[in-house]
């Protein structure tokens, strides 16, 4: 009698427990999801229902106003066109350098390897702003200020730590079996690579590049220290940290301006995780 | 190329016999080549340039001109003998502190509460940290500098709605106090989805038998986190936080998109200032002896924290 009692108390207590615990999911689901939201639909409300006191939390006559003046905003084109060469060109740059040495990393045996890890880990954490002032000083000194290449060579070291630690993940976790046997019919070790190795690091490497993409993307502070004169040179996240002198107090266009900035690395985060759920499950599959 | 380079070296006689020797010994040293000489001219020459420069006499003069004198301590003397230094210092540790702590307690809250939800409930909270890591940091402090506008931002609409009547055009960017919240709430909010989604991926490993074996000896909720969830992942808790505290000190990004380190001096961490001392004042001497002292002081924080862990490691 007594131990029933009990139970109806502790079942009372579960489902209190389980209506509290959907609450604070909730409040973490709307403070995560809410400044994003507002983003994107400020840029879609008219600008008469964002001057109001009140604000309105859906937008009633959504327009694509906004979007419109972003994209006629001076120079949007060309920043938007130097974001892209740098980081495509520094991701690809990091790539090529990165991938031989994880191979060396994960596949072969040399004195000075763990030296080299080490140096690696050491160059991922790096404070990076510590060094704003002494690449400045280097970049003006070779005449390489108010350049994008100097840009995507730094965009370059600091995603290659990265890159060097992933992709040697991803090589160690093929079997060196494959490549044995690649060896024993005839190939040589950088054909058995080429064609044993790297198709089935594809998956690795997409993901590794679009991280890398999405680092590069996003770097302000060395964009804002080397591209200083020039505007023809500056990358979207300088021109939206100048959002006001651009757009003034007029904040739709300037959400519509932070939403196609935003919207790369939204699809990039889309493609990565279906990639990453793919290579896993191909890889559970083939045991 | 590797082999020719083999037989160059090594004599006729001993070509076939040396070769996948000479080989071995060569090709690892060239895969990595590339990597050390990015590594050497865009972080090692930097950071010995910097240091360099911090024991120079190095002003606009010397920045156009080229060459300067040795100065000895004299950058360092001025740096640590004026009390703007230190202001800049204990507001940097108290700013590393109030996030690091906010974003492990929060991160841990959540990431302790996503395997007890719902399966739609638990994708939903985790799709939506995701959305959050994948801001990037310039749309976030625009976001942010919108949501805290003072006539037309949401934030006081909610606060005086809520009956805080003192928020009504609330000018926050031009407080030092408020500035400095809401760059935490900031960096808390972008960071807290990669620590949460990091433990609980750690938790997942966890076997639920040690959990049921716990409830059975009689553990509450607490003793169960204190005993069994976080010895195991304190390793986990460790890399995170020393990752949080690396990023959280040497943030530079938000803090000079919102406020440059203003007003008046009141969110110039270490970095912000340094850069300001180097930028507006023409001084990256002294700028570059705040930067090395603050990778000094970085270094000193991590090695603390390493040496506690390895010794209770070790126990």
């Amino acid at each position: 009698m007594r131990r029933v009692a009990f139970n109806r108390v502790a079942l009372n207590r579960a489902a209190l427990n389980r209506a509290a615990l959907n609450a604070a999911a909730l409040g973490v689901l709307a403070v995560s999801v809410f400044p994003v939201y507002w983003m994107v639909i400020t840029a879609f409300k008219p600008t008469v229902d964002i001057l109001t006191e009140t604000p309105a939390f859906w937008p009633a006559r959504p327009t694509l106003d906004h979007f419109a003046t972003a994209v006629r905003a001076a120079g949007f084109w060309t920043f938007w066109r130097n974001s892209l060469a740098v980081t495509v060109s520094a991701v690809l740059l990091a790539l090529v350098v990165a991938l031989p040495s994880a191979f060396a990393v994960a596949r072969l045996r040399w004195s000075g390897r763990r030296g080299f890890v080490l140096m690696v880990f050491v160059a991922q954490t790096a404070p990076w702003s510590a060094l704003l002032v002494p690449v400045y000083i280097i970049a003006r000194d070779a005449d390489m200020l108010d350049r994008l290449p100097t840009l995507t060579l730094v965009y370059f070291v600091t995603t290659l730590p990265f890159t060097i630690v992933t992709l040697r993940g991803f090589i160690a976790g093929v079997p060196p079996e494959l490549e044995e046997a690649a060896l024993m019919d005839g190939c040589g070790r950088a054909e058995a690579f080429r064609r044993v190795v790297l198709p089935l690091l594809a998956p690795g490497l997409m993901s590794t590049s679009l991280f890398g993409f999405i680092t590069a993307w996003n770097e302000f502070a060395f964009a804002n220290a080397l591209m200083i004169k020039d505007q023809g040179d500056r990358t979207l996240p300088i021109w939206l940290s100048g959002f006001s002198n651009v757009f003034g107090t007029d904040w739709g266009a300037t959400m519509a301006a932070a939403t196609l900035f935003m919207l790369p690395v939204l699809l990039v985060f889309l493609v990565l995780q279906r990639r990453v759920s793919a290579g896993m499950i191909a890889g559970a599959v083939k045991g | 190329m590797v082999r020719t380079l083999a037989r160059t070296t090594a004599r006729p006689a001993l070509v076939i016999e040396a070769s996948p020797r000479r080989k071995g010994a060569l090709w690892p040293y060239l895969l990595v080549a590339p990597a050390v000489a990015g590594f050497a001219c865009l972080l090692v020459y930097p950071l010995a340039r910097s240091i360099v420069i911090s024991f120079q006499h190095f002003r606009l003069g010397e920045l156009i001109r080229g060459g300067a004198d040795f100065a000895g301590l004299a950058n360092y003397a001025e740096a640590l003998g004026g009390p703007e230094f230190w202001a800049v210092v204990r507001r940097t540790f108290l700013w590393t502190a109030a996030n690091v702590v906010l974003i492990m307690v929060i991160a841990t809250a959540v990431a302790l509460m996503l395997p007890r939800l719902g399966r739609r409930m638990r994708l939903a909270v985790m799709s939506g940290m995701v959305l959050t890591w994948a801001t990037p940091v310039l749309a976030a402090t625009t976001i942010f500098q919108w949501l805290f506008q003072s006539r037309l931002g949401v934030v006081n609409w909610l606060l005086v709605r809520l009956g805080f009547d003192s928020f009504h055009d609330y000018t926050w960017f031009a407080d030092g106090g408020a500035t400095f919240a809401i760059l935490v709430a900031l960096v808390v909010w972008q960071s807290v989805p990669f620590a949460a989604l990091t433990l609980y991926a750690g938790l997942t490993t966890i076997p639920g038998e040690l959990y049921e074996a716990a409830r059975i000896d009689g553990a509450g909720p607490w003793q169960v986190f204190g005993r069994v969830t976080f010895p195991i992942l304190r390793p986990l808790f460790g890399l995170i936080t020393s990752l949080e505290v690396i990023w959280v000190f040497t943030c530079f990004a938000q803090i000079w998109a919102i406020s440059k380190g203003g007003p008046g001096g009141a969110t110039a961490t270490l970095p912000v200032y340094a850069f300001q001392i180097a930028q507006s004042l023409h001084r990256y001497d002294l700028g570059s002896a705040v930067s090395t002292l603050t990778v000094l002081m970085l270094l000193a924080v991590l090695v603390v924290h390493l040496r506690r862990m390895f010794r209770e490691e070790g126990a």
